[in-house]
């Protein structure tokens, strides 16, 4: 038995969603990767928003409406707060990550020229890709790849290599959602501000494995997607340092974002909300504080040891079936497992497990670099949490077993 | 055989089966007997959109029955598709523009297969019919 602090028996039951069947069998939901689950805890104060003090916030004198601000805004602090970050000011509430990156990628239109060149991983998210390139066809920048290499980690000799006073900005996931390699941000970090270039590091498959010091990592920009980590979707977080976020001009214009109004001119709100047009997902962003609770009670320390050994012994236990091969043997991983089996598409493997009530993610995890440099269609990709169980992994081995009898 | 009762025989066939493992080792042991594509065909102007795996599929005349050949990257698709040619196959274009799909939701399959793969059954019907129709102009 895996040992840890967690009663990982008792955090299940915190889970609803854990007690379902599908297709006639117990759920193992090893798709956390795509989205976490939402413990009770998260989902009572979604309903406790709706039931008791739904409102629009920051312009009412009614009393709902001061309530919902207060919760809104304390979200904000425990964001600040989880991440370490030095001003609440300087967390931004977005739909997700998809809209922080698009968001600065927008931003920076005005700031970079022909010549500048920015830098991305070949590790990356299309999310974290194609608002670059768009940003580059505007501004007529290039785009650079920092290569990997086999095991699924950045070659960081190629990158410091790569660095110039043209660089104008970094861009690079914390943790690759196909592969689970945790990067080198902070070696990134130091050396893109040595040439002067600002970083943003995608923190969507980092943050529920993983609790950042914004300050410490010193990073420009860090983004984050509630629903990987306990909370809702539709809402997220964009980190800017308070320099850059005043920099930056607005990226939708519409009320909330604005100080004064006349047909001839707008002048803007301050930082967050110059950053936040229209009415945002008030009970997503107060869900979102609510899912920081929730895992902050566990502890990211306990929860990274316990996923870790969960890991190891998956991967232990996946590599004794014969034929099986798992891309991404970074020595620095964590919570995700993609693998295939030789001669075997992953999309059939993926639907025998499902009719096993296994869920797994297969085909190419809107990563398709990834996929063409090791040359497969895809992979099946097994990604764990906390609440997922040994008897959980031996499920999936079983299963995909099972699944390689019947397809090979 | 017309359509109608072809796809009687595979509701027959898929009967005998209690449960969803018996289906899908014969889906693939189906998929097995699939009339393969020419590789000159299997392009990427082949491949039907809105299917996770890839599928190619090729039509062609023959005399004035249209004659579908296949092939997937992945073993259960080829399985669906091998279904879907076994019922479409050698038929009048008019015949399979016509014909019912509701065999498809008999045998099980719709329900069984996870969501995207339906989607893709879904695009699989479509063009096969949309074969038919542009070789029912062709013969007129």
């Amino acid at each position: 038995m895996i040992e840890t602090s967690l009663d990982i028996a008792a955090i299940r039951k915190d889970f609803p969603i854990l007690n379902r069947e599908v297709n006639g069998q117990p759920l193992v939901y090893l798709d956390n990767a795509a989205t976490s689950q939402t413990p009770q805890q998260v989902i009572d104060v979604i309903v406790d928003y709706y039931h008791n003090y739904n409102a629009n916030i920051h312009r009412g004198v009614h009393s709902l409406s001061q309530e919902a601000t207060d919760a809104y805004e304390i979200a904000r602090n425990k964001i600040q707060k989880h991440f370490n970050i030095a001003h609440s000011y300087e967390v931004i509430f977005t739909s997700g990550t998809t809209h922080a990156i698009n968001l600065v990628a927008t931003g920076f239109t005005s700031f970079l020229k022909k010549g500048d060149e920015v830098l991305v991983s070949a590790m990356e998210h299309h999310s974290n890709i194609v608002p670059w390139q768009m940003l580059c066809e505007r501004t007529g920048a290039q785009l650079k790849v920092i290569p990997m290499n086999l095991d699924g980690e950045l070659v960081m000799e190629e990158y410091h290599a790569l660095l110039s006073g043209k660089t104008k900005l970094v861009f690079c996931n914390h943790v690759s959602n196909a592969l689970g390699t945790i990067n080198p941000i902070k070696e990134i970090i130091d050396a893109a501000h040595k040439v002067g270039a600002a970083v943003l590091i995608d923190g969507a498959q980092a943050a529920a494995h993983i609790k950042p010091d914004l300050q410490a990592l010193d990073v420009d920009f860090y983004t984050v997607s509630a629903h990987k980590m306990c909370g809702p979707t539709g809402v997220g977080m964009l980190y800017g340092k308070e320099e850059w976020l005043k920099k930056l001009p607005p990226y939708q214009g519409g009320g909330e974002m604005i100080a004064e109004v006349t047909f001839e001119k707008t002048t803007y709100a301050d930082l967050p909300h110059k950053f936040e047009a229209g009415t945002p997902n008030i009970c997503g962003g107060i869900a979102f504080g609510a899912a920081l609770d929730y895992m902050n009670h566990l502890g990211f320390d306990a929860i990274a040891q316990y996923e870790d050994d969960l890991i190891q012994y998956a991967t232990e236990q996946l590599l004794s079936i014969e034929g099986l091969k798992i891309y991404g043997t970074a020595a620095h991983k964590t919570s995700v497992i993609s693998f295939n089996i030789e001669g075997i598409h992953p999309y059939d493997i993926g639907t025998i497990l499902d009719k096993l009530g296994i869920a797994v993610r297969t085909g190419h995890h809107c990563a398709q670099p990834i996929m063409d440099f090791y040359k497969i269609p895809g992979t099946v990709r097994a990604s764990f949490s906390f609440y997922n169980t040994q008897d959980e992994v031996d499920k999936l081995v079983a299963g995909v077993k099972r699944a390689k009898g019947m397809l090979q | 055989m017309t359509i109608q009762e072809i796809q009687e025989e595979i509701i027959d066939e898929f009967s005998m089966f209690d449960d969803w493992m018996q289906r899908y080792e014969y889906m693939i042991e189906l998929g097995k007997s699939l009339p393969l594509i020419d590789e000159q065909y299997k392009v990427d102007d082949n491949l039907i959109k809105g299917c996770q795996s890839k599928v190619w599929v090729h039509a062609e005349l023959d005399g004035d029955k249209l004659v579908f050949t296949a092939d997937s990257d992945a073993i259960i698709t080829k399985g669906i598709i091998a279904i879907l040619i076994r019922a479409f196959s050698n038929q009048k274009p008019q015949d399979i523009i016509d014909a019912d799909t509701g065999f498809i939701d008999e045998i099980g399959l719709k329900e069984h297969l996870s969501p995207t793969r339906a989607n893709g059954l879904v695009s699989m019907v479509k063009q096969l019919k949309l074969y038919a129709v542009a070789y029912q102009t062709q013969l007129k």
